[in-house]
């Protein structure tokens, strides 16, 4: 995800890691669950169609995993973390208004394996990203 | 330059809208959720503010000269207490902008496009000084719409304006307020313009009465469910009203009338058409966008506007394709074929399903 600005109040769960292009990895029984922030979800407005990556697909850090469409834009949902994406949010192809609602329980996006666990020490922690949300927001 | 402010701005800042620039205005894009606010419309009534459309008032003994010149439309139909849509057109029968002719007691009233402002007033002015007309924008006038099966209702009890027996295209006009039934929404509903520092009391009234304030993301996805076309997006200079299904708001009577582009529509209609604008509904999965490739059976068209629609639960757009696209057709979406299908809008009036 980029080029996202929001200017209401965001969730920003410090039990997850941040990529900067506002996706949250929550890491759990070695297997990284990913989803898009608060901050992400608010800006995209109303999701209405997620493209899920399928089970097997081998990600890589910071490319291109999946897609989310709101009513107004498409974005790419770029992997955190490399490794292999062990399971899917199948939840979201009926019901993709739960990444609105519930952005980091039932609207995750997709689990990976990762590769290297130590990547996620690469991803801001919530204060860091609280204030690259802020410095986005500036440059409106 | 700072972008302008409506009238109605601090109600939106108030009601919690995300606000986003648009043309050279701050305009409120939704208010939460542009679905819920989309549903709201199309169940009982909306409350846009469109505070940042241009209108323009054009009198002297000459303003309906003029209209006839720049205005592609018949400028008859637009009496005192009727309105008219239409297009602007240029020597080439490209589009300058699309309008409303809004006829009055005295002369005429356009309202026309935020983001085409400055040339659509330029192109008035130029043409202004051949036949001695005056133009004067309107930017003491704030422009709210309530649309929506229950918007007169609304509108009749939060003002001590009567609108009930108005007309579809009728204005009516008192205390510098001009009230006329028509919307970009496909649902019934009032227009009205009125001095700016009478608005955010008449917004509170409609507000207090029962409408629910919608931002400019459920103004779109409504027009285009209700085959309503974006100014910029589904036409443009390079486009004619005949590519652009709007052939019908052209006046060819009188044939002596020379409006501007008259000869290029006219050659354009007797060589034959290269490409049309239809509607196109996804059935596979996914969401049309502006500039995806659409492949019929008559060869590749574009797509000009595309959305997921909240009425119907799937995608739906315009594409501009070859006249004899008809049928099944593939919507390239990242790079594969996704399955849709031609059809001619509208796609939604009244709330209900219109295409076949």
């Amino acid at each position: 995800m980029n080029d996202v600005t929001s200017d209401m109040p965001t969730e920003i769960p410090d039990d997850v890691r941040y990529a900067p292009s506002h996706e949250w990895a929550r890491i759990d029984d070695e297997v990284v669950t990913v989803g898009i922030s608060d901050f992400a979800q608010q800006s995209l407005g109303d999701v209405v169609y997620v493209e899920l990556p399928q089970v097997g697909d081998e990600v890589s850090a910071g490319t291109e995993a999946c897609v989310v469409e709101s009513v107004k834009a498409a974005a790419d949902v770029y992997a955190p973390v490399s490794g292999t994406v062990v399971a899917v949010n199948e939840t979201l192809e009926e019901s993709p208004e739960m990444v609105n609602q519930d952005p980091y329980g039932d609207g995750w996006f997709f689990k990976v394996e990762p590769t290297d666990v130590e990547e996620l020490d690469d991803l801001l922690d919530a204060d860091g990203y609280e204030q690259h949300c802020e410095s986005e927001d500036d440059e409106d | 330059m700072a972008a302008r402010r409506t009238a109605l701005y601090e109600e939106h800042v108030a009601a919690k809208a995300r606000i986003v620039p648009f043309a050279d205005w701050s305009m409120p894009l939704n208010y939460g959720s542009q679905i819920a606010e989309h549903h709201e419309v199309r169940r009982s009534v909306g409350l846009f503010d469109v505070s940042h459309m241009t209108i323009t008032d054009v009198t002297g003994t000459c303003a309906r000269e003029l209209l006839a010149r720049v205005f592609a439309g018949d400028v008859g139909k637009a009496a005192p207490g009727r309105a008219v849509y239409g297009v602007l057109l240029n020597e080439s029968g490209g589009i300058i902008d699309d309008v409303i002719v809004y006829g009055r007691d005295a002369g005429y009233r356009v309202v026309s496009n935020a983001a085409t402002r400055e040339k659509v007033l330029d192109w008035l002015h130029a043409h202004a000084a051949d036949f001695g007309v005056d133009l004067h924008e309107r930017q003491d006038l704030a422009l709210i719409a309530a649309q929506g099966p229950d918007a007169l209702r609304t509108f009749c009890a939060a003002t001590s304006m009567d609108v009930a027996d108005l007309r579809t295209f009728s204005v009516r006009e008192r205390n510098g307020w001009m009230v006329a039934r028509t919307g970009y929404t496909g649902e019934d509903g009032v227009e009205a313009a009125l001095p700016v520092d009478q608005a955010a009391a008449l917004w509170r009234q409609l507000s207090d009465a029962g409408a629910v304030a919608a931002g400019l993301a459920a103004r779109d996805t409504l027009r285009l469910e209700a085959g309503l076309l974006l100014y910029g997006q589904d036409m443009d200079e390079t486009t004619s009203p005949l590519e652009s299904n709007l052939g019908w708001t052209v006046a060819w009577d009188p044939p002596e009338r020379g409006f501007v582009g008259r000869e290029a529509l006219a050659r354009q209609r007797a060589r034959g058409l290269e490409r049309v604008l239809r509607g196109v509904v996804l059935t596979g999965r996914g969401v049309i966008r502006h500039g995806q490739r659409v492949e019929t059976n008559a060869g590749d068209g574009a797509v000009t506007s595309g959305i997921f629609s909240p009425t119907l639960g799937y995608s739906i757009g315009f594409a501009r394709v070859p006249p004899e696209a008809t049928g099944d057709c593939l919507i390239e979406i990242r790079g594969a074929g996704i399955p849709g299908r031609i059809v001619r809008p509208p796609f939604v009036r009244h709330g209900k399903q219109v295409f076949k």
